[in-house]
């Protein structure tokens, strides 16, 4: 069956999977549905102590078991130590056919592929992957399917109970003895917990674990003892260097220098620009530099943010101490002033569903102005993909990609024409993450092309000749003509994975790759 | 062109691409490497061979890694790696054998 | 006479021929021309190797519009007719001769050009040649090498080079280059071609930067050469005239050509005293403007 952004979508994956194929942004607005209540095992004896001695003794008071589903976060990014731990210990326990439900995964977690080709993991959920478990998954060694789900998708899917995990590890960079965890305060901090909060909320059993045990209480929580059934201490749940860096030194390379302006000239020449508008930004060296050139427009005109959302950066939290933001709302730190600036009062730590569950009832990216984001791929219809390189193997992360770009009212994507000699605007994406209707505006060092379904936007950016306008065909010739058209990449029949949508309907799905002759 | 000793052109860098000519047993063999193989990797090969034949070397082992390089840059660098093997640097047909 | 010789030329940014990656679309800044170098900037064993990038470059790449100017090898080289020859198949629109320091290193190179030019069947005249002055000598020589041929489009300072020959150093004052930058912003307007100043190689230092192109500006200059893309934004900010300037250029031509017809010689134009010596200087303002993308006016 083909899909609302033209996608084949074979009905063995529809049967086999009980999905939808996607239908268009607002197709569950207002369906009701039920959510899922899970598990709870009661602490009442005040003589019960959550404490175990380790992560094996941790997995048996859990009743692992081959065939569960576990889940972890991804606060510590390419400094996680946290997945790999627990998951030799599920492979040393013998448990094959394990679901992993990572918020995401990356390079951090090579060395679960062993783990892949053995059949200890045979179905993998998350954002996306990137590193070897990406490649391992094209390469067809994963038995089941993996899906990615953006961050607003998991939350669903979890508290609709569509994914059941049974034991859910949370790395905390302080516990208390009884599993109030917090982000900060220990020697390997990620600043806040996001996406964990609904694994509290929805898993059977929860264990914390720290590598900084803290007096009881730990608080402010930022996640509650209410919702944790152990602790375990270990050495070290992450390598700092690598979770947050001191913030990245602003770009002096004129290409992205040059796509950070024409970025702000859009923002500020478009209508929503005014006193207390919105805005969410990502950590690339483009949109870096085009929050530090918006931050001098604004301070010129006098306009102000009304709230800045999503993973935070410096420039973000420089916005605050300016006092040109009147709050920011945290669900994730990229840089070590990100980590420090959650103690300001006006630094709001919130969940990743208050962020992006569609199920809600209504997220903060629904109260967006502005989302500036990057793409691998854009096509002539502005789908976007996130993650699928363009030689066909998974490589990135949906993250919060389809959740701002539907919910913001003018979403941004920047993204050079050319990355080496691969076209960055095509004719049709490898995979689509984004669907179009979400993306309004699509920005390169080439010059700026707005959908055509938003005159409104297009009326502003001719009127205010800010920016070198083009069509989006004129961009995709443009790459075209220079690098030449490449062919389309050859994939098996086999699938291996699915991008979901939002609402959990598929929006694409992923095919074993082919192996080149050479 | 007779390719009578190894010769060696280009980079690793991004956007170019190394090509390594040597003599040949009998016929042109080409490997060829390249980070976007899936998508132009066929295109990457015509362009070699197309640029063998109108220096007119028929017999030669070539060797190319290519990272994400232009048509343009890999015609130079493998123009560059047959000339060196004869040692000719200068009065070069340009416009001729090379274009 | 070659229609491009006096075409507007405020960034030359140099590129090193040998790197594909810099090559390949430096058009997307803006720059009013490239200098696609097979000089300095390539190592002695790649020689040979940036001649094939730089034909293949010229004659295949599309640099919409932006003039492509070839540095070629020294005079004192075995390596520079074969750089010339290189360029003028692959259809550059002019040679920087570097270390230039007499009329007949330029009429050289022009000889070889024209013979190039007859080689690959290039129309006669179409390939113009800058003269990049690196010596005292050179400097002091600027009005014969400027009228040397009628090839040449300008000459440019090579400060480097050039305060190494005077026994001293690049300072960021500018002082060590003062006498250059005079003597040969006079000879280029008494030979009638242009007039182009050094690289600023510091690129940490954007406001040290700008204040050498404010001063270079002042001075007459036409255009300097750069080493990033980041400098061009300044570049052509203060070699762009403003909205003021374009507005009181205008009202200036438009009251001298209806005084003179009136037989008024001196007059005001918001309060400032004009008379006809204002003329040529008014159009230059207004053909620059036009020429830099700012004035779409009739005059």
């Amino acid at each position: 069956m083909i899909n609302a952004v033209g996608r084949e979508i074979p009905d063995e994956i529809l049967k086999a999977t009980g999905k939808e194929p996607f239908q268009g942004n607002n197709y569950k607005n207002g369906v009701p549905f039920r959510r899922m209540a899970p598990i709870i095992h009661p602490v009442m004896d005040n003589q019960h102590s959550k404490l175990v001695a380790s992560i094996r003794e941790a997995l048996e008071k859990c009743h692992a078991h081959s065939g569960m589903t576990v889940s972890f976060h991804h606060h510590f990014r390419e400094g996680d130590l946290i997945v790999n731990m627990v998951m030799k210990e599920i492979h040393d326990m013998g448990l094959k056919n394990i679901t992993l439900a990572a918020t995401s995964l990356g390079k951090a977690h090579d060395a679960l592929v062993p783990m892949i080709e053995d059949g200890t993991i045979t179905r993998i959920e998350a954002s996306g992957v990137r590193g070897k478990i990406g490649e391992a998954i094209s390469n067809g060694k994963l038995q089941g399917l993996a899906i990615m789900r953006s961050h607003g998708g998991r939350v669903r899917s979890l508290v609709t109970g569509e994914t059941k995990v049974d034991i859910a590890f949370i790395g905390a960079p302080t516990s208390d003895d009884y599993g109030n965890l917090r982000g900060i305060g220990g020697k390997t901090n990620c600043g806040v917990l996001s996406y964990s909060h609904v694994d509290g909320d929805c898993a059977e059993y929860v264990v914390a674990i720290t590598d900084c045990l803290v007096p009881f209480p730990n608080f402010p929580a930022h996640i509650s003892m209410t919702k944790v059934d152990y602790v375990c201490v270990v050495d070290a749940i992450g390598i700092p260097e690598k979770i947050a860096t001191g913030a990245a030194k602003p770009t002096t390379d004129q290409r992205k220098l040059m796509m950070a302006e024409y970025c702000t000239q859009v923002v500020v020449n478009t209508p929503y620009f005014k006193d207390g508008f919105s805005y969410q930004t990502g950590v690339g060296g483009a949109s870096i530099a085009s929050t530090i050139s918006l931050t001098k427009i604004m301070q010129e005109r006098g306009v102000k943010m009304g709230f800045g959302v999503g993973g935070l950066t410096k420039p973000m939290c420089d916005l605050l101490d300016m006092g040109l933001v009147r709050v920011l709302m945290d669900t994730q730190a990229f840089d070590l002033d990100a980590v420090s600036n959650v103690i300001d009062p006006k630094h709001h730590r919130i969940t990743a569903g208050a962020y992006a569950n569609p199920f809600n009832k209504g997220a903060f990216v629904n109260k967006l102005d502005y989302v500036i984001l990057a793409s691998l791929e854009v096509d002539v219809h502005f789908n976007c993909n996130v993650v699928v390189g363009s030689d066909g193997v998974i490589t990135g992360a949906q993250g919060g990609h389809p959740d701002t770009a539907q919910g913001a009212k003018c979403t941004i994507v920047i993204c050079p024409l050319l990355q080496g000699r691969i076209p960055a605007i095509c004719t049709n994406v490898t995979t689509v993450t984004t669907p179009g209707e979400s993306v309004d505006i699509v920005v390169t060092d080439y010059g700026v092309a707005v959908n055509p379904n938003r005159h409104d936007l297009l009326e502003a950016l001719k009127k205010a000749d800010c920016v070198p306008l083009k069509t989006i065909e004129e961009l995709r010739d443009i790459a075209y003509s220079i690098v030449g058209e490449p062919e389309p990449v050859e994939f098996e029949d086999r699938i291996v994975g699915i991008i979901e949508a939002r609402d959990g309907t598929i929006m694409d799905v992923v095919r074993q790759v082919k192996q080149t002759e050479e | 062109m007779e390719i009578s000793k190894a010769a060696v052109a280009g980079t690793l860098e991004s956007s170019d691409c190394m090509v390594t000519v040597e003599p040949g047993s009998g016929t042109v063999e080409l490997d060829l490497e390249s980070a976007v193989m899936r998508q132009f990797g066929k295109q990457i090969r015509k362009v070699i061979l197309e640029t063998l034949e109108r220096l007119d070397v028929t017999n030669a082992k070539v060797t190319v890694v290519d990272k994400g390089a232009l048509d343009c840059t890999i015609k130079a660098r493998v123009e560059c790696a047959v000339y060196r093997s004869n040692d000719v640097k200068d009065k070069l047909p340009w416009g001729g054998a090379i274009r | 006479m070659n229609p491009n010789k006096k075409r507007l030329r405020r960034s030359m940014m140099f590129l090193n021929c040998q790197k594909p990656g810099l090559i390949k679309d430096p058009y997307i800044y803006s720059p009013d021309s490239i200098m696609l170098d097979l000089e300095d900037a390539v190592a002695e064993r790649e020689k040979d190797a940036a001649r094939y990038s730089l034909y293949h470059a010229l004659q295949e790449i599309d640099y919409r519009g932006v003039e492509r100017v070839v540095r070629i090898n020294g005079l004192d080289t075995d390596l520079w007719l074969e750089d010339v020859r290189c360029s003028v198949a692959g259809g550059c629109d002019a040679i920087r001769i570097p270390k230039t320091e007499t009329a007949d290193d330029v009429k050289k190179v022009e000889a070889a050009v024209a013979a190039a030019e007859e080689e690959f069947g290039r129309e006669q005249g179409s390939t113009l040649i800058m003269a990049a002055l690196e010596s005292a000598k050179g400097v002091m020589n600027a009005y014969e090498i400027c009228t040397s041929s009628e090839r040449l489009f300008g000459i440019a300072l090579s400060g480097g080079d050039y305060t190494k020959d005077l026994q001293t150093t690049i300072s960021g004052t500018g002082v060590e280059l003062m006498g250059a930058r005079q003597h040969m912003i006079i000879a280029a307007r008494a030979a009638g071609v242009q007039c182009f100043d050094t690289v600023y190689t510091n690129l940490n230092d954007m406001e040290g930067f700008r204040h050498d192109v404010e001063t270079i500006h002042t001075m007459g200059f036409d255009g300097k050469s750069i080493i990033n893309p980041r400098q061009i934004p300044i570049v052509h900010e203060i070699f762009t005239p403003t909205q003021k300037d374009i507005i009181f250029a205008e009202k200036v031509v438009h009251e001298i050509d209806t005084k003179k017809a009136q037989g008024i010689g001196v007059f005001t134009v918001d309060g400032k005293m004009i008379d006809i010596a204002f003329y040529d200087g008014a159009k230059r303002t207004l053909a620059l403007a036009k020429a830099s993308g700012v004035y779409k006016g009739e005059i």
